[in-house]
């Protein structure tokens, strides 16, 4: 039973504490106490504690920082971090106040390198930074903005009120970085439409984990929701209703809003399978399905057709000027071969390629097709494992993310084996629950677990929490996400040997009463409280 | 367009013609038909009847009727609409209510008569029910009733119903010990429960991990057993808000105090409450269940219940009873001592039901009836006849078919929820497993089946709060509130899996946040704040 509230530990044993951990990795203080989420490579900490306040404290550019002024990332995080340390001291109901000296009254960032500012993150993003916390001012240095924002996180996380209300952060040196470059959500807006407001709220609690990718599963079989200027049909005939559609003004506002926050936006188009809602609005694009040498539903898209292919270099044209990202995620999940089997075009094709009835090389034929149109347009392609599987012709750098739970380890050493980079998802299907703390699952899983050789493991980019709509909308993803996907935010940030469940667990119940607090509507890990509540 | 009269049957498969018949949980008895009025927002009215016992000045209706208003039509100001090609439609002004007996200032009972009869054709809009409660039952459906065509239009089809509850008791349960539930959470429940024609509240107000509940008998209990004293109480004011909330919507309020077992954090705040656990011959300096064995404890009990008894109205209180762990009472010499004398042996059931015994005779002199879990049963404690014994078992020590079987067969009233625990979660429509059971299905006499007041969903706390309760709570819980309210042929999953589809999409346009059946969308989705 976790009666953290009935358990405050007292002063001398956490000042023990704290002497003896200064040499290791921190600890969680029951409620009060930094408690750090995802923890960091290198922790050292000092019983010595420092005092802020809220009205003295500023982070502001170093003067050596590369950084301009101007710079909205740095401007914009500033605040930003300002009003998660302080700007909810006045939900406290707190006893007394009384009135400290500060003595921190800054946090001076500094940008070593090149800001990279006016850029988007990138797979290859320099993440790093170090933090000193001391008297009189703390300080922050990276080489690029994203790392400042990994490390204005940590520093907001370190702070934290004392039984007297006082804001409060230990003398402390951190250096950070992440393990894995790829560490991603994936949402589904198909299954069921997310309002723009739901999304920028999942940015938010990412960069509270220090995730960096939004893979935007947009579109599927049920709907089209992404408004694309070119086929405007597709969202007006594809989408729920016109009230459930992404603008191009929306998805701009998505892309920059996770921008200032070091989020990458992968957008995922999946085709051939999961395309029904594509054919409202684009005629002839899908195979017709025979029935009784009838045609009457449609299946996947048809790969026989020149029209189709002149459709998607325009579609992901305008994709790959739209979504900055270097990555378009292309799907190629969970292809059926009946429809093809039964229509006798499809039939005719195979025999005139000399495919036999091996429908797993049309579905090749035709997605090799699709990267091509994908590298002439100079973007890089991620695709779901079956491409693999199917012995699609890859080009090197083709991304495989792996999602089929059986055999997963084995499935990352072939993928590996044949040298491409790959994504692990399989393990983090959080739109599947169950009762209880299902998270020591997510966290318990190691990335590099199966056997391959250093350079393989190394083809290892970074893995997915994935929640699938089936099921998920804006009712409940939120407590469906958080803070299990903070499972995997740490397993793909934090140090390989990062792995003790009683640790994690005292961290992260601080730490979803930490997102509950900046407004994320984080479930509770078991029995229990948190400061505030989420009204 | 020709009124065409349709029986339950049919309407099973008919009732998708149009949006009028989405009604969940589904009447007892409809007739209904494609035949339609029209509703002008900024003219109709709910009126009383001339010869109603309840006139103006009803709170439970007068309120109701604001409700309703403003669920129907929001709060914005209608302009009266320019009727264009649709002036053979007849307009329908106002709905009348006739409540036959009085009873505007009561609060609903185990016995309350919830029956109404809704009547909508060219001559009348009439609701016409016993009690106040059953008007307020009929006030909702008469809501899910009325539909609005694409160009805003607001309509009502030509219809019948008469309806009333199979079960009398249809109960919710919420825990707020486990996780604090903030008031305005559970007054927004209370709307919901009255959305699915919930009757009762069941708070189960304190457990082990927090006792929230501010005693004014004993502040200690509250000051050292919750989870913060300034924050995490509810206040006498609170609680009286929540009663009179739930009674405004016909929903009574069973309050759980929960003994001898889960109540460590009663101990927090009177000493000497809770048996002191040994190892070998040393206090351990942990503590167990309520100890039965002082003069004491009854005290205590005593005047704890009599406060608990005058704040909670309802004729019942739930005294709980269940999962009581023996072994810190087995390893404390006194209780040892105490056990020899009494002459029970090494049984310590039968110290437990020595507790209950005692508790219950204290209750009954209170004037109370009682609701115990089925361990009180199970451990053959000797109970009056009138009591309510709650099933929540689901195989241990018998299937919970058999124990309700058991149950009836001894005589005692029952209420099920064993297979309504909603806080246990899965992946898919798991909605399916809770509407699937019928209350009933087990083998026992006509006299038996009877005794089967009724049943609950439970939503335990421990992985619950206010962050993820709405969506976990609704509208899977509507499974089991149809299951309590509708005819028991009423089981098939297709139709309920549309009528519910659409329920929960009617239950985001009121701000419940219920979550998704299945892929697809509502006009009107939720909006986080």
């Amino acid at each position: 039973m976790e009666l953290c509230g009935l358990a405050l530990p007292r002063l001398p044993g956490l000042l023990a504490a704290l002497a003896l951990l200064a040499a290791q990795v921190p600890r969680a203080f029951a409620t009060r106490g930094p408690a750090l989420w995802p923890l960091p490579l290198s922790v050292q900490m000092a019983p010595r504690v420092l005092h802020l306040s809220p009205d003295d404290f500023h982070i502001a550019n170093d003067p050596s920082s590369k950084a301009s002024s101007s710079c909205t990332i740095l401007q914009e995080a500033f605040r930003r971090y300002h009003n998660y340390i302080f700007g909810d001291h006045l939900l406290y109901h707190l006893p007394a106040k009384f009135h400290v000296k500060a003595d921190i009254q800054q946090l001076l960032v500094s940008v070593v390198r090149d800001s990279e500012c006016e850029m988007y993150p990138s797979v290859s993003s320099d993440e790093s930074y170090s933090l000193v916390v001391k008297e009189p001012v703390a300080l922050l240095k990276a080489n690029r903005v994203w790392g400042v924002l990994r490390g204005l996180e940590t520093f907001s996380q370190l702070i934290y009120q004392d039984a007297y209300g006082t804001f409060t952060v230990n003398e402390s040196t951190i250096s950070d970085s992440p393990r894995f470059p790829h560490r991603g959500i994936l949402i589904d807006t198909a299954r069921h439409f997310l309002s723009v407001k739901t999304i920028l709220r999942t940015l938010d609690a990412m960069a509270f984990n220090k995730f960096n990718v939004l893979h935007w599963h947009i579109v599927d079989d049920q709907s089209f929701p992404y408004q694309s200027t070119t086929f405007p049909e597709l969202s007006n005939k594809g989408s729920y209703s016109l009230s459930h559609v992404y603008t191009p003004n929306e998805v701009r506002e998505v892309i920059e809003y996770a921008r200032l926050r070091g989020i990458r936006v992968i957008p995922e188009f999946d085709s051939p399978g999961h395309t029904q809602s594509w054919g409202k609005g684009q005629e002839g694009l899908l195979t017709p399905c025979y029935r009784s040498y009838q045609p009457e539903v449609s299946g996947p898209i048809n790969p026989t057709l020149n029209t189709t292919y002149s459709f998607l270099y325009k579609l992901f044209k305008e994709i790959s000027w739209v979504f900055p990202d270097q990555f378009i995620h292309l799907g190629g999940d969970e292809v059926e071969y009946d429809c093809w089997e039964s229509n006798p075009n499809i039939q005719t094709f195979m025999k005139q390629k000399g495919f036999g009835t091996d429908f797993s090389k049309l579905e090749s034929f035709y997605i090799q097709k699709l990267l091509n149109i994908i590298s002439t347009l100079k973007k890089g392609s991620i695709v779901w494992q079956e491409v693999f599987d199917n012995n699609a012709k890859l080009q090197s750098g083709t991304v495989v993310q792996v999602w089929k739970e059986q055999n997963y380890a084995k499935e990352l050493s072939s993928i590996t084996a044949a040298g491409f980079p790959v994504i692990i998802s399989a393990p983090w299907y959080l739109d599947r629950i169950s009762y209880g703390q299902d998270w020591r699952l997510y966290y318990a899983v190691e990335p590099l677990n199966f056997s391959g050789t250093q350079e393989q493991k190394q083809l290892v980019i970074g893995g997915e929490a994935c929640l699938w709509g089936e099921y998920v909308d804006a009712t409940n993803l939120s407590p469906r996400l958080w803070p299990r996907a903070s499972a995997i935010g740490e397993r793909l940030w934090s140090r390989q040997d990062v792995r003790s469940l009683d640790d994690a667990y005292r961290r992260l119940t601080v730490h979803r009463c930490r997102m509950v607090r900046r407004g994320i509507a984080a479930e509770p890990l078991f029995t229990g409280y948190c400061d505030n509540v989420l009204k | 367009m020709a009124g065409s009269r349709l029986w339950l049957s049919l309407l099973l498969a008919a009732a998708f013609a149009g949006p009028a018949t989405a009604l969940w949980p589904w009447p007892q008895y409809i007739q209904t038909s494609d035949w339609h009025y029209t509703i002008s927002p900024h003219s109709f009215q709910f009126k009383y009847h001339v010869r109603s016992a309840a006139q103006s000045g009803c709170s439970v209706l007068d309120e109701a009727f604001q409700r309703y208003r403003d669920l129907l039509f929001g709060s914005e100001s209608w302009q009266r609409a320019a009727l264009t090609g649709e002036q053979q439609t007849l307009e329908k002004q106002s709905l009348v209510i006739l409540v036959v007996t009085p009873g505007c200032e009561q609060l609903p009972s185990l016995e309350s008569v919830e029956n109404y009869t809704l009547t909508i054709n060219n001559e009348q809009c009439f609701l016409l029910s016993e009690t106040v409660w059953g008007a307020l039952r009929g006030l909702e459906t008469f809501s899910q009733l009325v539909w609005r065509s694409p160009e805003g239009t607001f309509f009502i089809n030509k219809t019948e119903i008469e309806d009333f509850p199979r079960f009398p008791h249809r109960g919710l349960l919420l825990d707020t010990s486990r996780h604090y539930l903030p008031l305005p959470t559970i007054l927004d429940t209370l709307d919901a429960m009255a959305y699915n024609k919930f009757n009762v509240f069941h708070w189960h107000l304190v457990d082990d991990p927090s006792f929230p509940y501010e005693s004014f008998a004993f502040p200690e209990l509250t000051r050292k057993g919750s989870y913060n004293p300034a924050t995490h109480i509810y206040t006498a004011q609170d609680v009286k808000e929540v009663i009179e909330y739930a009674r405004l919507r016909g929903i009574r309020v069973l309050a759980e105090f929960d003994t001898p077992g889960h109540t460590l954090s009663w101990g927090q705040g009177v000493s000497g409450l809770l048996t002191p656990c040994y190892s070998g011959s040393q206090p351990s300096g942990t503590f167990g269940p309520v100890n039965p064995i002082l003069n004491s404890t009854y005290e205590f009990m005593n005047t704890f219940f009599l406060e608990v008894s005058s704040v909670f109205p309802d004729f019942y209180l739930h005294l709980g009873g269940d999962e009581v762990d023996f072994a810190c009472w087995k390893s404390n010499p006194d209780v040892q001592a105490f056990m020899k004398k009494k002459g029970f042996g090494n049984d310590f059931k039968q110290l437990e039901s020595f507790y209950i015994q005692t508790l219950l005779d204290i209750v009954s002199a209170y004037g109370k009836g009682y609701v115990v879990w089925q361990e009180v049963f199970d451990n053959k404690v000797k109970v009056r006849p009138d009591t309510i014994i709650q099933v929540w078992r689901e195989e241990v020590p018998v299937s919970y078919m058999k124990e309700l079987a058991l149950i009836t067969e001894a005589g005692f009233r029952a209420l099920l929820s064993a297979p309504w625990y909603l806080n246990r979660i899965s992946y898919g429509p798991d909605w399916e497993d809770f509407y699937r059971v019928d209350p009933l299905s087990f083998e026992g006499s006509p006299e038996q089946k009877a005794l089967v007041i009724g049943g609950e969903a439970c939503m335990w706390g421990e992985y619950v709060d206010s962050t993820n309760l709405v969506p976990r709570l609704w509208p899977r819980a509507g499974a089991v509130a149809e299951r309590l309210w509708s005819n028991k042929v009423v089981t098939d999953p297709d139709f309920a899996f549309k009528r519910l589809a659409h329920f929960r999409c009617e239950l985001l346009r009121r701000g419940v946040q219920a979550q998704p059946l299945s892929v697809g969308y509502c006009e009107q989705e939720f909006e986080q704040i």
